[in-house]
């Protein structure tokens, strides 16, 4: 199954992930190749099979609404790569 | 006196001689820090090593013992953890350079529970970068090296926690198993390796791979020892929401229990394949030898849809790591790429810059399988083959209290011999990987030596929530075939 | 050509919970930047949901309440998306199985009444806040603020049912409405606590197939709703009449500019790559906890009305406007059940009163009193008011009141009547006037009674006595 560059920079942009020409060259190719490969599954009948999300499938627990505040702001902010304040810093949205 | 080097006690050994006042906390301490200061630098184990806070530790339960009082079951024996647990305060770094400076503000679960059993914590081991990988060739911080052969791999992605185990750099360790991550490196390291039933040990604090495959799990040199650790990290935990609220049995029981009358299931198919070294095959052939010998049925089974098993993993666990990746984006914590402008550019070279080539590659995979127009194609079909995968191992249940395979087609094969094909490399986890997808339990335990002098280890499989029936099994071929216990590396 | 447009709303309402849906960090607004955050809203690595029951909760009432069926068994999903006020890089919601399909809403607009589909509803958690250039001198950038994150949300999707701007907007208004009495949401709309996007068409009237569609955000009020969606359908229908086609887009209000804006180029292709959030389990509900929520729906703001004018007697607008708001309707009826003799009376003094009642600052006994003061006739309608307005400006019982302002009427028939005997004596020219035929002269006699007693006589009686004694 051939990936073509267009869609693997789709792809690829989607992730978010800046790939140099010659990434997005592999990369494309080994996508290909792990779905052929993958492919298999097509052999098998699923029709009427219930999706496995969970191997060990129970209702999902609850907490009880009670607001516990965490005590350490500084400690969420201490490993920001830039911040301004209590604030984390990012650039500013440009499009393109 | 022991006549073995103290670095060469067992889990249990070292605890019941800081119990019984034979050794102190620090002389272990120390001990086991000068064996990774002379060892570590040749096989890179330990991606963080923390003297200073382990001595102090160690100081405290030294302190604590001489007033009469127990920390827990592990008073005072330094342990390790993977570098994918939290440790509050302490570097985790997955083994990513997009977390090679993330200090965590909070403790994972496991994290809680081994130092609440009063371990003392040496360090954050070597891995496969997120997990991904079987070779810990993919670490950001240089592969781990196998310290029974360091020209080849310890296996991965526990790499560096089966190989600080193997050469006695610590009593024990945790480490996690998303398709084979823990079972695989010890039966390469020749040590114990354990993955519980999914949901078993709280995965809270525990840097998600692949969600709902991931699952924390011991490391260690003996299956009493396993039995020890599993004890303290297993259990009900409010802040998992896919935690079992189920009672933990008493492992230790489980270990002097008689295999007589148990159902050894074979399955079939994970004898056939091609690419299964024939002295893994005799090694496995003692394993069952010795279990049939302790009075144990030996039955043939079947999971037929053994061959699509990797296949299906390698659409769930990317799609899910695809999405679990996506929050390292330079904006709360970790590497940030410089002089971009714009959001979207510093994102996007954060990531790139980031991560290494397997991360950029999975995250490739389950975005695609994902994507509009292909989710019911890839993603879709993999969970509906997820689910005649467990209903196999519901049916072989039926016949067998348990099924025995290899843990790895091969043993450890040579550093960079795989790197360049990523099927090639995924397919050393194919024994390993249905368990995942099952969500059952499943250990490895060494049962042979290749003539190469390089460890093989036999898988125990059993159904949901039975750890006591793979300890017990495990025990008995443990007690049949003796090996040993720390590989033989002297730097 | 004869054009009809086709509107579909999707609701955003936050959840008055006191803390977030996946963790613990309370969900009140107004915090200073991320003190309400901890690592599972912010999104630090290895850290897990867990799912807030009192959510699930009043999901379950706002369905039960809008005849949605609770599904059994509902799914979170992740949608994935890259934003710095997504921590995870997704939101965990819900996709293809909602917690509640298939209910209805009946509005009532131009005097037409009719219903309005619900399709579904799904929980969801908040995204955070990014200020845009708010920071200090000379620094480039925009701040994330998360204390918005993981806020829980419902999201409740219409039916394409509506067909005018003013049956959206009452659909909008019932729709909270309902949310504010179920005591789920706190309706309010500048604070964005109840947010609506509208999908808006149109199409030649009979046709069936539905035109192209645009997406219309950023209304933060009732008014700008209506606006918004009255502007788009026109901009639509001139850009068809002139030949143009509808393009599918996301169109933002601009309330200052009175016009919607195209976001087209700003907006990326979403592909939000859903699946099922292996971090949390199907959710499971049991009928009975379905059963045991139905038992706490009150009544609500139709069916109330409905009762209001059947018990009470009140007009169908005076009933439906009391009816809206649910303290006000209690209010009514407290006073009503303590004291009215007149619920007309009462309700008018609710409707006078509204925002004073809903402010807590006029309690049950104050218009109570009021009223059956005037219904006993010790005191006029101006001294109600005045009566009402001292006693918020005071604090001070309005009998108490009452005295001190010698308000109370002089309601005493034999008082009165010496009164009246003497202005009867002082005015024989007019009795005589009025005993011709001129009955028009009694408002003379009252008159002349009301300024001797310097106002505090009860004119009814006064009339009533005069008319007696004048034969
Ligand atoms: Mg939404
Ligand atoms: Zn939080």
């Amino acid at each position: 199954m051939a990936i073509s560059t267009d869609e693997v920079r789709h792809v690829a942009r989607l992730a978010r992930l800046a790939l140099s020409d010659g990434e997005l060259a592999t990369l494309g190719g080994q996508l290909g190749q792990i779905l052929d490969y993958v492919k298999q599954l097509d052999r098998l009948d699923t029709a009427g099979v219930l999706p496995t999300s969970h191997a060990v499938e129970t209702g999902t627990p609850f907490r009880e609404d009670v607001a516990v505040p965490f005590p350490d702001r500084e400690a969420l902010l201490a490993n920001a790569p830039d911040r301004e304040g209590d604030a984390f810093r990012v650039p500013r949205v440009i499009e393109d | 006196m022991s006549t073995i080097p103290v670095h060469e006690w067992t889990l249990r050994e070292a605890a019941d001689r800081i119990r019984s006042g034979g050794v102190s906390s620090r002389e272990l301490t120390e001990a086991i820090l000068g064996r990774i200061a002379a060892i570590n630098p040749k096989i890179n184990a330990w991606v963080t090593v923390i003297p200073e806070k382990a001595m102090a530790q160690a100081a405290v339960f030294d302190e604590m013992q001489a007033r009469g009082e127990s920390a827990g079951p592990l008073h005072g024996v330094p342990v390790g953890l993977k570098d994918i647990f939290c440790t509050k305060g302490i570097k985790t770094t997955c083994g990513s350079r997009i977390l090679h400076n993330f200090v965590p503000p909070y403790d994972a679960a496991v994290t809680e529970r081994v130092l609440c059993a009063g371990a003392v914590l040496l360090g954050k081991q070597n891995m496969d970068e997120f997990a991904m990988g079987s070779s810990t060739e993919t670490s950001f911080f240089g592969n781990t090296l196998n310290p029974w052969d360091p020209s080849r791999i310890p296996g991965g992605s526990s790499g560096g926690t089966a190989a600080a185990v193997a050469s006695a750099m610590c009593f024990a360790a945790m480490g996690t198993d998303t398709g084979g991550s823990i079972r695989q490196p010890a039966s390469l390291c020749g040590v114990v390796g354990l993955k519980p039933t999914y949901g078993r040990v709280s995965r809270y604090g525990m840097i998600a791979f692949a969600s709902s495959l991931d699952q924390g799990g011991p490391v260690t040199r003996t299956v009493a020892d396993a039995a020890l650790m599993l004890g303290i990290v297993a259990g009900h935990d409010r802040r998992d929401s896919t935690s079992l609220d189920l009672p933990v049995p008493d492992y230790d029981a489980a270990l002097g229990r008689d295999v007589k009358g148990l159902r050894v299931g074979l399955p079939k198919e994970y004898f056939e394949g091609e690419g299964l070294d024939p002295q893994v095959r005799a090694a496995v052939d003692r394993a069952l030898a010795a279990l049939v010998a302790a009075g144990a049925e030996a039955v043939e089974v079947s999971l037929p849809h053994t061959e699509y098993a990797l296949s299906t993993y390698y659409l769930i666990a990317p799609a899910e790591a695809s999405s679990n990746l996506a929050r390292y984006d330079g904006v709360r914590y970790g590497h940030r790429a410089e002089g971009t402008s714009g959001l979207i550019e510093m994102m996007s070279k954060t990531r790139a810059e980031g991560f290494g080539p397997e991360v950029k590659r999975r995250i490739m995979i389950g975005t695609y399988a994902l994507s509009a127009g292909y989710y019911e194609a890839f993603y879709g079909k993999a969970q509906k083959v997820r689910t005649l995968i467990r209903r196999d191992f519901d049916a072989a249940f039926q016949k067998a209290d348990v099924l025995l395979t290899p843990t790895a087609p091969t043993p450890a094969f040579r550093i960079g011999e795989k790197t360049d094909d990523p099927l090639t490399m995924y397919l050393s986890d194919i024994y390993t990987i249905p368990c995942n997808l099952a969500g059952i339990p499943g250990i490895s335990v060494p049962c042979g030596m290749s003539s190469e002098g390089l460890p093989i280890g036999a898988q125990l499989l059993a159904n949901h929530f039975r750890e006591e029936t793979l300890l017990t099994a495990a025990g008995a071929i443990e007690r049949a075939i003796p090996l040993p216990r720390v590989a033989p590396f002297k730097g | 050509m004869d054009f009809e447009a086709v509107i579909g709303l999707e609701v955003h309402a936050q959840l008055s919970t006191e803390s977030k849906i996946f963790c613990a960090c309370s969900s009140k607004f107004g915090a200073t930047p991320n003190a309400n955050a901890c690592p599972v809203c912010t999104g630090m690595p290895g850290v897990l949901p867990v799912l807030n029951r009192r959510v699930v909760e009043f999901a379950i009432r706002a369905a039960v309440a809008t005849g949605c069926t609770v599904q059994r068994r509902s799914v979170f999903a992740r949608k994935n998306y890259f934003y710095p006020d997504l921590p995870k890089a997704y939101q965990i919601s819900q996709y293809e199985l909602p917690i509640a399909l298939g209910g209805h809403l009946d509005i009532e607009a131009g005097g037409v009444s009719k219903r309005v589909g619900i399709t579904r509803i799904h929980m969801e958690e908040d995204a955070g806040k990014l200020i845009h250039g708010g920071s200090s001198a000379g620094s480039q950038g925009s701040l994330a603020d998360l204390n918005r994150c993981s806020v829980p949300l419902i999201e409740i999707v219409s039916e394409p049912d509506m067909r005018t701007a003013e049956e959206a907007s009452d659909y909008l208004r019932r729709l909270r409405d309902i949310l504010v009495y179920l005591e789920v949401c706190d309706g309010n709309m500048e604070e964005g606590s109840f947010r609506c996007d509208a999908n808006v068409s149109v199409r030649p009237r009979g046709q069936e197939k539905l035109g192209t569609r645009a997406e219309l955000k950023n209304m933060n009020s009732f008014r700008n709703v209506e606006k918004a969606i009255e502007h788009e359908i026109r901009r639509q229908v001139e850009l068809i009449e002139d030949g143009g086609t509808v393009v599918q887009e996301t169109r933002l209000w601009d309330a200052d500019r009175n016009e919607t804006r195209s976001m087209r180029g700003k907006e990326e292709a979403h592909d939000y790559r859903y699946f099922p959030d292996p971090d949390l389990l199907p959710l499971v509900i049991a009928d009975a906890w379905i059963d045991e929520l139905r038992q706490t729906i009150p009544e609500l703001p139709v069916p109330k009305s409905a009762r209001f004018t059947e018990r009470y007697g009140l007009t169908i607008y005076d009933a439906s406007l009391l009816a809206s708001v649910r303290a006000l309707a209690d209010f009514f009826e407290g006073a009503v059940a303590a004291f009215g003799k007149n619920p007309k009376t009462t309700a008018n003094e609710c409707i006078q009163w509204k925002d004073a009642i809903l402010a807590n600052a006029v309690s049950v006994e104050t218009i109570g009193q009021v009223v059956e003061d005037r219904e006993t006739g010790l005191i006029s309608a101006t001294a109600g008011k005045t009566l009402i307005e001292q006693s918020i400006a005071t604090g001070k019982a309005v009998r108490v009141l009452r005295e001190e302002l010698g308000l109370t009427q002089m309601s005493d028939t034999g008082e009165l009547e010496a009164v009246v005997a003497a202005v009867i004596a002082a005015n024989p020219k007019e009795v005589e006037i009025y005993k011709g035929g001129k009955e028009g002269l009694l408002s003379f006699f009252v008159g002349q009674v009301m300024k001797e007693t310097k106002g505090k006589a009860n004119p009814k009686i006064v009339s009533e006595v005069c008319r007696k004694l004048l034969g």
